[in-house]
């Protein structure tokens, strides 16, 4: 009975007592439910570090908007809304019309756009407002940027469920959505359109670096738990959900800033999967290789 | 962050071309108009001490802040010109008390070897967790004290360019001092008008100590010791219980920090939100907190008005601060 008292009060009666933790929860939830998904696809597409590019991309945008229109939740995030859209489809075309790849391309232009955008932060605002953009803080999280982070965590989880069954199989076939052709083109565009979405939503509450780590961390730690697509989306979902619970309690326990608390536990799921998960962890290797010479 | 790691490379860089240049800099001073020229170029560290300079130095001096309006001096990246700007500088004020930790740094890279004034010198610090707290200027009678140190350095460099514009600096100097004594009062009657317990605020930046000291008002902040950390949920559910239980009487946001977060403690407290109070940073010119003076008659109205917010009968304008 103790125990259960001591245990409420640690892992809920924050959330509670306090309405920010609420909402930092909330949003970290819906973050979560979308960001396993995209962050699995993309793990499966080879594409683990275009979500990083991308979330980098954001920021020229977000912060010519932060300097003409201030702290404004809508103008910032489409400012960095289609300043990412921008660096996705200018490294797209690059790859479409010379030999350079996609990869080297997306390289090229995020490091050109963070650059940019550090720029006209530190020429207009001072430290305090690029440390904001660059790193936010999800216990500032107000109505309207909960209701965008919302709003984009379901319209994802609709999109996906629609393009669910094409972008799935480019996953293990890369030329299946070259040979749809232009159908192709606009699912690859859709799901790039999502990822940006998704870490815009990301972008308000946890600041453009720490974002993209609730998306690749637990999909990363996930496929050491499981194969199937779904089954590596939703343990990827959980992961990430896990770590925002967690993040905040840690943040509300240790005393530590919170968006790298979060992160930094999506981080230990991804260790501890690496170790002692159920497929291809070192551990699992370990075991099987020990009943192979007992055979 | 990569904007930390350029620093020392940068003002390396610096040194170098301002060795080079170091030469043909001092021919390229501006010949005489009508009326008197500066003699004297003053650099202060951030845009009150220059303020304070100017309101001393008048015609007689060129002033220029390194840390312009509404920027913050914690977490300044001093760049290439402020380098050559602090060289050819023929004062350098400060404030002192750690405040400026880049400052010895950027006097070593200029080169610059003529007096540097710590503007807090002989001012009676208060003690915070970390040493002494820096924000000496937010109590007028320190402010006396700053002008007063401002005013020997600057009539000690004028005797040995230009006595002739000694006396200029002493009457402005003595006049600027009665009208940091007026305020002073003025600011203790406004306060002194006000029960005690309506005198306790939250702000989102603790630089108001020698204020609170000074004035009798109560600062709580949700925030440590600087403005650079990412705050924790224990920091701002502790804030969240402090106004809850503490029955502060108004939250206003500061001009340099995060002001969602000053708004959710607000929603959650359930205390409204009062204006913008300037700590370390004066406004850019032409706007209501440009000078010291000014900034400190802002604030004092900004803080009476928000302590006036949930008095029954109290004029309806109290909260048309803008932020």
């Amino acid at each position: 009975m103790t125990l259960l008292m001591w245990l409420q009060g640690m892992l809920i009666q924050p959330f509670v007592e306090f309405g920010f933790m609420r909402r930092a929860l909330v949003a970290c939830l819906a973050l979560g439910l979308s960001c396993g998904p995209i962050g699995t696809l993309l793990v499966l597409r080879r594409m683990s570090l275009v979500g990083d590019a991308i979330a980098h991309a954001l920021l020229p945008g977000a912060a010519l908007a932060f300097v003409l229109f201030g702290f404004s939740l809508w103008a910032m995030s489409i400012g960095g809304f289609v300043a990412a859209v921008a660096v996705a489809g200018l490294a797209g075309l690059v790859a479409r019309l010379t030999p350079q790849r996609e990869d080297a391309s997306f390289a090229a232009f995020y490091l050109i756009a963070l650059a940019a955008g550090v720029m006209i932060i530190s020429i207009r605002g001072n430290s305090v407002d690029l440390m904001r953009v660059l790193f936010g803080t999800v216990l500032a999280v107000d109505d309207a940027s909960l209701l965008l982070i919302a709003g984009i965590a379901s319209l994802s989880l609709l999109v996906l469920a629609l393009v669910y069954r094409p972008l799935v199989v480019e996953c293990f076939d890369p030329g299946f959505l070259r040979h749809l052709g232009n159908a192709g083109a606009w699912v690859h565009a859709l799901f790039l359109m999502l990822l940006v979405l998704n870490l815009v939503g990301g972008f308000q509450a946890l600041g453009t670096l720490m974002a993209v780590g609730l998306m690749m961390l637990p999909a990363t730690a996930a496929r050491f738990w499981a194969a199937e697509v779904w089954s590596l989306a939703a343990v990827a979902a959980l992961f990430a959900v896990l770590s925002g619970w967690g993040g905040l309690l840690l943040s509300y326990h240790a005393n530590l800033p919170s968006g790298p608390s979060i992160v930094l536990l999506a981080g230990s799921f991804y260790a501890l999967s690496l170790l002692i998960g159920r497929r291809d962890s070192l551990l699992a290797r370990q075991l099987s290789r020990r009943s192979h010479r007992k055979a | 962050m990569m904007q930390f790691d350029s620093t020392p490379r940068a003002l390396r860089r610096a040194f170098l071309t301002l060795l080079a240049s170091a030469g043909t800099a001092r021919w390229s001073v501006a010949p005489a108009a009508q009326t008197p020229p500066p003699v004297l170029k003053v650099v202060a560290t951030f845009s009150v001490l220059a303020d304070i300079a100017r309101e001393v130095g008048g015609t007689a001096v060129e002033v220029t802040a390194l840390v312009g309006p509404n920027a913050d001096a914690h977490v300044f990246e001093p760049t290439p010109s402020d380098v050559r700007r602090v060289a050819s500088a023929d004062v350098v004020v400060t404030n002192g008390l750690r405040y400026e930790g880049w400052i010895d740094r950027l006097i070593k890279a200029s080169g610059f070897r003529g007096p540097v004034v710590v503007a807090s010198q002989g001012v009676v610090t208060r003690g915070v967790s970390g040493g002494a707290d820096p924000h000496a200027w937010q109590s007028l009678a320190n402010g006396q004290r700053y002008a007063e140190n401002i005013r020997a350095v600057l009539v000690a460099a004028l005797s040995a360019r230009a006595p002739a514009r000694v006396a200029e600096v002493e009457a402005r100097a003595a006049a600027y001092q009665q009208r940091l004594a007026a305020l002073d009062r003025d600011t203790r009657e406004r306060f002194a008008a006000l029960p005690a317990e309506r005198r306790r605020v939250i702000t989102a930046h603790d630089a108001f100590g020698y204020f609170s000291d000074a004035y009798g008002v109560v600062f709580i902040a949700p925030r440590g010791w600087t403005t650079g950390s990412e705050p924790s949920a224990k920091a701002v559910a502790a804030i969240v219980r402090q106004a809850r239980a503490s029955k502060a009487s108004a939250l206003l946001v500061e001009n340099i920090s995060d002001p969602r977060l000053i708004e959710r403690i607000g929603r959650e407290s359930g205390l409204k939100v009062g204006g913008a109070l300037y700590s370390d940073a004066l406004s850019p010119v032409g706007t209501e907190a440009d000078t010291y003076v000014r900034m400190f008659e802002h604030n004092v109205k900004t803080l009476v008005d928000a302590m006036s917010l949930n008095v029954p009968g109290a004029s309806g304008d109290a909260g048309a601060v803008p932020r």
